[in-house]
């Protein structure tokens, strides 16, 4: 189980850069943070999502 | 014995009377931090400021009605405070507006842009701003409501470098940007190479329900405002009430962490 944005979800050992397209986020306009530690876009590529963590990922829209 | 403050000097009384006794000549009081404009009797432990209309204030004075509103505890933590405001749009520029207000010492404020006619539907600028940098007018806005606040501009457009080397020694970052990438750069770069807090915005466009727009914490030290999902696009315009409501949740958010309070 990975706690994403505060909902238990039944995944495991999955990368972070994949599951963020899987859920069709643009990476241009978000912010992440891992076990609360802000994590920057070049690292997502490289971090294995796995059980007992938790993520939390805001996202921008236009205006201002 | 009754002791008052009045224009924030003690006063002991041996009877009780009324603040038209105490002050001649004034037409505005604040008695504990609520407007009256009727004369009353003054009692013990009273703090009253009495103002004359159209009168031109010292910097004494001017913190001493803040003082009389809000307590010293709150008078002194914003007198001391820093807040840098990043873009001077419809958010910045209503933002800085209610910072200078409420008496917060020192403002940065950051926009590379000038006033046109597209902004005046939203933004906190007149016609005769057209062609001015949003910094200049806005500047001279804040020195209208309140001359003592220390204002720092830069004309300059944002990145995620440049803004390490301005924020200094502030207390709290406003993104009040437009293009959802700056946002998002903007709070990335504040929350990977500072301790700063951030209040950021998401959401305020067009003229859904008010009671959508919310504050919401999220990460250690990102809080969001507006409603998350409308974004200005063709069709969907940016309108002064909903950009207004959301500029009074970040002002407001700001006010709180300055005043220690972390819940959103």
């Amino acid at each position: 189980m990975i706690k994403i944005n505060g909902i238990n979800q039944k995944i495991n050992n999955i990368n972070l850069l994949e599951y963020l397209l899987s859920c069709g986020y643009n990476t241009k306009v978000i912010a992440v943070e891992l076990n609360g530690k802000i994590i920057k876009k070049s690292e997502f590529e490289h971090i294995t999502l796995r059980s007992g963590d938790s993520v939390e990922i805001v996202s921008f829209v236009g205006g201002g | 014995m009754i002791k008052v403050s009045i224009n924030g000097v003690e006063r002991t009384l041996d009877k009780s009377c009324s603040i038209g006794e105490l002050v001649a000549d004034f037409d505005v009081f604040v008695r504990n931090g609520y407007g009256i404009t009727k004369d009353s009797i003054v009692e013990d432990g009273d703090k009253i400021i009495a103002v004359k209309k159209g009168k031109m204030v010292s910097n004494e004075s001017l913190r001493k009605m803040l003082n009389a509103r809000n307590g010293e505890y709150v008078t002194s933590s914003l007198e001391n405070a820093c807040v840098c405001v990043c873009g001077l749009g419809g958010l910045g520029s209503n933002i800085a507006c209610m910072l200078a207000r409420l008496g917060v010492g020192k403002l940065i404020l950051i926009d590379y842009d000038i006033v046109d006619l597209t902004n005046l539907n939203r933004q906190n600028y007149f016609i005769s701003d057209i062609g001015c940098y949003k910094t200049e007018a806005i500047s001279k806005q804040l020195k209208n409501i309140n001359p003592y606040v220390q204002i720092v501009t830069h004309n300059l457009y944002v990145d995620s470098e440049n803004i390490l080397h301005i924020i200094d020694n502030c207390n709290v970052v406003i993104e009040a940007f437009d293009n959802p990438i700056c946002k998002a750069e903007l709070v990335n770069s504040i929350l990977q190479n500072t301790d700063k807090y951030i209040i950021a915005s998401s959401g305020m466009a067009g003229y859904g329900s008010s009671n959508e727009i919310k504050t919401a914490k999220y990460l250690s030290r990102l809080y969001v405002a507006g409603d998350s999902v409308t974004e200005a696009r063709e069709g969907v315009s940016l309108m002064s009430p909903r950009v207004n409501i959301c500029a009074g949740h970040m002002a407001n958010m700001a006010l709180r962490i300055l005043l220690g309070e972390f819940e959103a």
